[in-house]
């Protein structure tokens, strides 16, 4: 385990409530950057919601409170006079189903781009163009859509559009990519080419993935967080975790005896 | 295949079709009247919910058959089409040479359509922006009661506003002779026309779907670049759809324009000028014809010219949101 890297994700006793319901009890996380840590527990555990408090998303539905503390890259992202787009450009996110904006795969993949280069100025097609191709190269899109590009990205197969999603991250230079369950909605070979991909991605970005599949946490990431009840039960290295699980729970959770 | 059930479970299976078929058909001999009260009532409504499904389509075409009945002739006979559709003279009852142009009517009726779209358009859709992006829990509730509450005042109250409110408003503002004009009409119009885009501009931005929001929140756009660069373009169709609508709905609105435009036969050439429109004509003018007359043909003329115009407007609405829900 590399204890070397510097940490990425920060939070201290941050408890999140929907209403009168609380999902998140006291979380206290630190996470690593320049890895891939995987986020597991039973659905309703609040694995998504941690995730989408690390973008503060979570405040599109009004009747979301929080309470404690998050540090991305040592900002405190709830403090008073952070900018949400400033959030937002660091920490990219990638959704359970491919969403990409009904907008030609050119523009979804410079959507990002242009509202944070807005001071810049009206970009160039040629700037554009290169940019668009850089983003589609990194995620292995670039091949298959360079001859639709001006096509709608809805189009696209499931796989093709999740990788579309991904890409859009890329002109925006996030420095952490929150995935929630990116992979549930595509076939095996989706999953495959998805995951490949995530996995590549580590090199440059922090990944904070959920997923409910185990074998994908296992073999797809560095780390591990078992998340039950709104509450961390272990956080590990992922190999650790699968062999020597420390908490009964995370044992019985893993071997699928419940979840 | 020990049993004798499943002996018989594997022959039902291989004698497919007809080994079934002459199962049923034994099992309801049994109690042929297998018809109970639910049965019956299940049949009267289909029947029902049939009937009230049909009858648009009946009413439809009764309504524009009858139409056409009273003016076709007309039309196809003693009508100067040419006329009609150049010449502002309207004057059916004149005793020796009875002119029917509808030219000024059709202004009249356009100018205020036009003045009221250019009002009510951007009114209700950022009306219909506000409601569906923007207020959450009771304000919206309260507005979207409100909108529809101003979508239940009849047109005559709205054209009785016109009259003894808008009329000495405007002729005070703008110091004209007299305020029953195009921009009187045309802002009562606008009002009315208002509420149902509105609602039909929110249904659209409404449909389009949360995950783009999310997806343009989470790259860190502000709510507004959201509400531009994604909803609008996405709820473009349903927009134009309401905005065809309305102007349908203007087209065809006759007792508040009737009272708050002036009602004078003639082509504006500003909006403190009088128009007539159209249906402010038919409305007055028929009860006061004879039947069968020239001038009564020439009014179903004028409705039919009314429907077909309304018409196309709806079709091309109704085609533009299906054009939505293709894609």
């Amino acid at each position: 385990m590399d204890k070397e890297r510097p940490l990425a994700i920060k939070t201290q006793k941050l408890s999140l409530w929907y209403g009168t319901f609380q999902a998140l009890f006291d979380v206290d996380l630190e996470i690593r950057g320049g890895m891939i840590t995987s986020l597991i527990g039973p659905s309703g555990c609040g694995k998504s919601t941690f995730l989408r408090c690390i973008n503060r998303i979570n405040e599109r539905l009004g009747y979301v409170r929080t309470a404690g503390k998050v540090h991305v890259l040592g900002n405190d992202i709830y403090a008073p006079a952070v900018e949400l787009l400033q959030v937002r450009k660091q920490v990219g996110m990638v959704f359970q189903r491919p969403n990409p904006l009904p907008l030609s795969i050119r523009d979804n993949v410079l959507f990002g781009y242009r509202i944070h280069n807005r001071d810049k100025g009206r970009l160039s097609k040629a700037a554009g163009d290169e940019i668009a191709e850089s983003a589609l190269r990194r995620v292995l899109l670039w091949e298959s859509v360079k001859d639709k590009l001006g096509s709608p990205g809805g189009g696209l197969s499931l796989e093709e559009q999740q990788k579309l999603c991904i890409a859009r991250l890329m002109p925006v230079k996030p420095a952490v990519l929150l995935m929630d369950e990116p992979c549930s909605a595509l076939d095996p070979n989706g999953t495959e080419a998805v995951e490949e991909l995530i996995w590549e991605l580590r090199e440059e970005y922090t990944v904070l993935i959920v997923t409910h599949n185990m074998a994908q946490a296992r073999r797809a990431s560095d780390e591990c967080i078992f998340m039950l009840m709104g509450k961390v039960v272990e956080h590990r290295s992922t190999g650790e975790m699968f062999v020597t699980p420390r908490h009964k729970e995370t044992a019985d959770y893993i071997e699928g005896r419940y979840g | 295949m020990g049993s004798p059930e499943s002996a018989e479970v594997a022959g039902a299976v291989e004698g497919a079709g007809v080994a079934e078929g002459a199962g049923v058909a034994a099992s309801f001999a049994e109690d042929a009247d297998a018809r109970t009260m639910a049965w019956y009532v299940d049949k009267g409504v289909e029947i029902l919910v049939f009937i009230g499904g049909v009858s648009a389509i009946i009413f439809i075409f009764g309504i524009f058959g009858f139409v056409m009945k009273e003016g076709a002739g007309f039309i196809a006979g003693s009508l100067d089409l040419g006329e009609f559709f150049t010449s502002p003279r309207w004057a059916p009852t004149s005793s020796y040479n009875p002119t029917y142009g509808a030219l000024a009517l059709i202004a009249g009726t356009a100018s205020v359509t036009g003045l009221a779209m250019l009002l009510a358009v951007p009114f209700s859709l950022g009306t219909a922006i506000y409601i569906a992006e923007f207020a959450t829990g009771r304000i919206r509730e309260i507005l979207k009661v409100l909108v529809e509450l101003l979508a239940a005042i009849p047109s005559v109250v709205w054209g009785f506003i016109g009259l003894s409110i808008m009329n000495p408003l405007i002729i005070d503002l703008f110091n004209v002779p007299v305020g029953l004009s195009v921009l009187n009409s045309g802002i009562i119009l606008g009002l009315m026309a208002a509420p149902i885009m509105t609602t039909i501009a929110e249904d659209a931005l409404k449909a389009v779907p949360d995950t783009y929001r999310e997806a343009a929140e989470a790259l860190g756009a502000t709510r507004w670049q959201v509400v531009f660069r994604v909803v609008l373009p996405a709820a473009k169709n349903g927009l134009v759809a309401a905005v065809l609508l309305g102007v349908g709905r203007g087209f065809g609105e006759t007792m508040a324009v009737l009272m708050a435009s002036g009602h004078s036969i003639n082509i504006p050439t500003s909006v403190f000028d009088s128009v007539r429109a159209l249906t402010a004509t038919i409305a007055a003018e028929l009860g006061e014809t004879a039947v069968g007359s020239d001038h009564y043909k020439a009014l179903f003329a004028l409705g039919i010219f009314l429907f077909l115009v309304t018409f196309i407007i709806n079709l091309t609405a109704d085609l533009v949101i299906r054009g939505v829900r293709k894609r």
